[in-house]
C-alpha cells in the first residue's frame, strides 16, 4: 500500500504573528516557517506504518511557493520516499486544494491518505474532509489511533465527548490529531541522503483546477487586546473581587 | 429561499451549541429550517421546534444517523440542499466533521468558524490561533458555514414550529461505528458552563486535577478544562482541551491553574468574560490576558480557595 501524505508549508506555531497596519493581510516577511505540526504527525503516522510493514511507500505532496520544496526535502529527510511540489505562488483555498489533491489520487492511488486535522495558519479544518467527499472515500477526522486491517482502517477520533472508534473501508483519508505520535527528528545523514530523492515540480495548471478564491478578504484585523490586570495578594482578595467588583461568583 | 442548520443531539437531546448556531443563522436573514438526523429524535426534534425563528424542523429518524458518521449525513444534506441558499452547523467536533464533506459536494468553498455576520455574504472569522480576524465574502452561489458557538448567545423559546419527517438517504457503507468511550460528567458541558477551571502542566498529575481541581469545579457548578500539556501528559481527558485546536470556551470566568498561557491555549479562552490565572512564574504570559492574577503556588492556593468558597456557600449559579 501507498500512503499519500499532503502537507503545508506555514508559519512556525512559536511565532506570533503580525497583522499589517493596513489591514491586507498578517506580515510574513522574515517568518520562520515550517511544517504545519498536524502534518507532522500525519507524516510519522504514516513512516510508522511503513516501518511496521503496512505500507511499501510514503509519498510527500505540498501546494505552495518555491520555498514549499523545503517543506519537502524536510518530510524526505523524516523518511518519505518521494514528494511531488506543486508550485504556485497563490493562495488556494482548501476546496481547490482538494480537487488537486483528488487528481493526484487518481494518478498515484495510494490506498490511504493521511493529512492534518486543520492548518494553524488558516484554521480552516477542511481539506481532508473535501477529499474524502471528492474521492468518494470514508473518512476518520481528528484521529488518535490508526490500526490497519484486511482491507479496513479502525481510527480511534477525538471527539467533544471523548472517543469514538470507526471501522473505515480503504481507501479513505484520516487526518490527525495531536495525541495520535510524537514525531521524530531529523538526523543529519538523512538530511543529507533527502537531497538524492526524488522530487517533482508540477503548477495547479498541470492539474486543471481552477484554484481562483471564492472567498474575497475584505479585510484582516488584528483581534481586540485584552487589558492586562492586576495582580492580587490573596485568596480572600480574589474572592472580594470576583464576588463584588465583577460579579462572576 | 431558507436557510438549513444541521442540528446536533447528545444523549437524545439537543445540543447547546445548536441553539447558539441558530442565532448566527437567523442573522441571515431568511426563515430557518433544523434539521435533526438521528436513530431516535423526538424529544431533540420538539426541543428544536420550540426555539424562536425556527420556521420548520427535518426530522430523518433511522440507524444510519446514529453515530454522526460524516458519509450518510453530507449524502442527506446534499439532497435537501437545493431549498437553501445556506447551509450552517455548530463548529463542535460533530459539526466540522460533516460540513466540509457537504461543501466539497457542493462545490462551495466552506466559511469555518464564524464569529459574526456582518451581512448574509459577509463573515468574520479568526485565524492563527485567533491573532488575526478575516472579514470575508463569500462569492458562492449557497454559502456552507460553521459557526464559532461561543461567539453567539442561544436563541429563545418561541412559537411551536412544524415538525416534517423526512426518509433517510441511503449510501454505500464507507465508515462503521465500532465503539465509543465517552467520559461522563455530572458537571456543565465545556462549551455552555458559566465558568471554567482549567489545568495545566503544573498540576503534576492526574490525582491533582482530582483533589485540587474538582472540589473548586463543584463548587463553584464550572466546568473544567486543560492545557494541551496537561491533555498530553494524560493528567486529562482529550475532551477537556482548551485552545486553538480543542474546545473554544467564553464563559463569565475562566480560572487558569497552572498553566503558562501559550498563544495556542489563549487562542480557547480569550473571549471569557473575566480571567483569572494562578501560576507561580509571576513572567507567565497568562498574565497578560487575567483580569486577576495570584502569583504563588497552586498547592497552597487551591486548598485555600476551595474552602472560601466553601464558606461563602456559593453553588452553581
Amino acid at each position: 500500500m501507498k500512503i499519500l501524505v499532503p502537507v503545508k508549508r506555514v508559519v512556525d506555531f512559536n511565532v506570533k504573528i503580525r497583522v499589517k497596519p493596513d489591514g491586507s493581510g498578517v506580515d510574513l516577511a522574515n517568518v520562520k516557517m515550517a511544517i504545519n505540526p498536524f502534518d507532522e504527525i500525519a507524516l510519522e503516522e504514516a513512516l510508522r506504518l511503513k516501518e511496521a510493514g503496512k505500507a511499501k511507500e510514503v509519498l510527500i505532496v505540498s501546494i505552495g511557493p518555491a520555498q514549499a520544496a523545503d517543506t519537502i526535502r524536510h518530510a524526505m529527510a523524516l523518511g518519505a520516499d518521494r514528494g511531488l511540489h506543486i508550485k504556485t505562488d497563490a493562495m488556494v483555498e482548501p476546496l481547490a486544494v482538494a480537487k488537486i489533491l483528488k487528481t493526484v489520487t487518481l494518478a498515484e492511488q495510494p490506498g490511504l491518505i493521511i493529512l492534518g486535522k486543520q492548518a494553524i495558519d488558516d484554521d480552516c479544518n477542511q481539506t481532508g474532509q473535501m477529499l474524502a467527499a471528492l474521492l468518494g472515500w470514508g473518512q476518520g477526522t481528528y484521529a488518535s489511533q490508526i490500526v490497519i486491517g484486511d482491507g479496513t482502517a479502525e481510527v480511534t477520533r477525538e471527539v467533544d465527548g471523548g472517543l469514538q472508534t470507526l471501522t473505515l473501508k480503504l481507501p479513505a483519508v484520516v487526518t490527525t490529531d495531536l495525541r495520535l505520535n510524537v514525531p521524530r527528528y531529523a538526523t543529519l545523514p538523512n538530511i543529507m541522503q533527502a537531497r538524492k530523492k526524488p522530487l517533482i515540480a508540477k503548477t495547479p495548471e498541470d492539474f486543471a483546477v481552477d484554484v481562483t478564491p471564492r472567498l474575497k478578504i475584505l479585510n484582516t484585523a488584528p483581534p481586540p487586546a485584552r487589558k492586562a490586570g492586576i495582580k492580587l495578594a490573596s485568596v480572600a482578595e480574589l474572592i472580594t473581587k470576583l464576588k463584588d467588583e465583577a460579579g462572576v461568583i | 429561499m431558507a436557510v438549513l442548520l444541521l442540528a446536533e443531539v447528545s444523549n437524545g437531546l439537543l445540543d447547546e451549541a445548536t441553539a447558539r448556531a441558530l442565532t448566527a443563522a437567523k442573522a441571515l436573514n431568511e426563515p430557518v429550517h433544523i434539521l435533526v438526523a438521528q436513530e431516535v429524535a423526538e424529544a431533540a426534534s420538539k426541543q428544536a421546534a420550540q426555539l424562536d425563528g425556527v420556521a420548520k424542523v427535518l426530522l430523518a429518524e433511522d440507524a444510519l444517523y446514529a453515530h454522526g458518521l460524516a458519509e450518510p449525513l453530507a449524502a442527506l444534506i446534499v439532497r435537501q440542499a437545493d431549498d437553501y441558499s445556506a447551509i450552517l452547523a455548530a463548529a463542535t467536533t460533530f459539526g466540522k466533521n460533516v460540513l466540509p464533506r457537504v461543501a466539497a459536494l457542493l462545490d462551495v468553498m466552506q466559511i469555518s468558524e464564524i464569529i459574526k455576520v456582518k451581512a448574509p455574504d459577509v463573515f468574520e472569522r479568526p485565524i492563527y490561533a485567533g491573532n488575526a480576524t478575516l472579514t470575508v465574502q463569500s462569492t458562492d452561489a449557497k454559502k456552507v458555514i460553521t459557526v464559532r458557538a461561543a461567539a453567539f448567545q442561544p436563541a429563545g423559546k418561541g412559537p411551536l414550529a412544524p415538525i416534517e419527517k423526512i426518509a433517510a438517504m441511503t449510501v454505500p457503507e464507507l465508515s462503521r461505528f465500532k465503539y465509543e468511550t465517552i467520559t461522563k460528567s455530572e458537571r456543565p458541558e465545556l462549551g455552555a458552563a458559566k465558568i471554567v477551571i482549567s489545568g495545566g502542566r503544573g498540576l503534576q498529575s492526574a490525582e491533582n486535577f482530582k483533589n485540587l481541581i474538582e472540589p473548586i469545579a463543584n463548587e463553584l457548578g464550572a466546568a473544567i478544562g486543560a492545557s494541551r500539556a496537561a491533555v498530553d501528559a494524560g493528567f486529562a481527558p482529550n475532551n477537556w482541551q482548551v485552545g486553538q485546536t480543542g474546545k473554544i470556551v467564553a464563559p463569565d470566568l475562566y480560572i487558569a491553574v497552572g498553566i503558562s498561557g501559550a498563544i495556542q491555549h489563549l487562542a480557547g479562552m480569550k473571549d471569557a468574560k473575566i480571567i483569572v490565572a494562578i501560576n507561580k512564574d509571576e513572567e507567565a504570559p497568562i498574565f497578560q490576558v487575567a483580569d486577576y492574577g495570584l502569583v504563588g503556588d497552586l498547592f497552597n492556593i487551591l486548598p485555600e480557595l476551595n474552602e472560601a468558597l466553601a464558606k461563602l456557600g456559593r453553588t452553581a449559579k
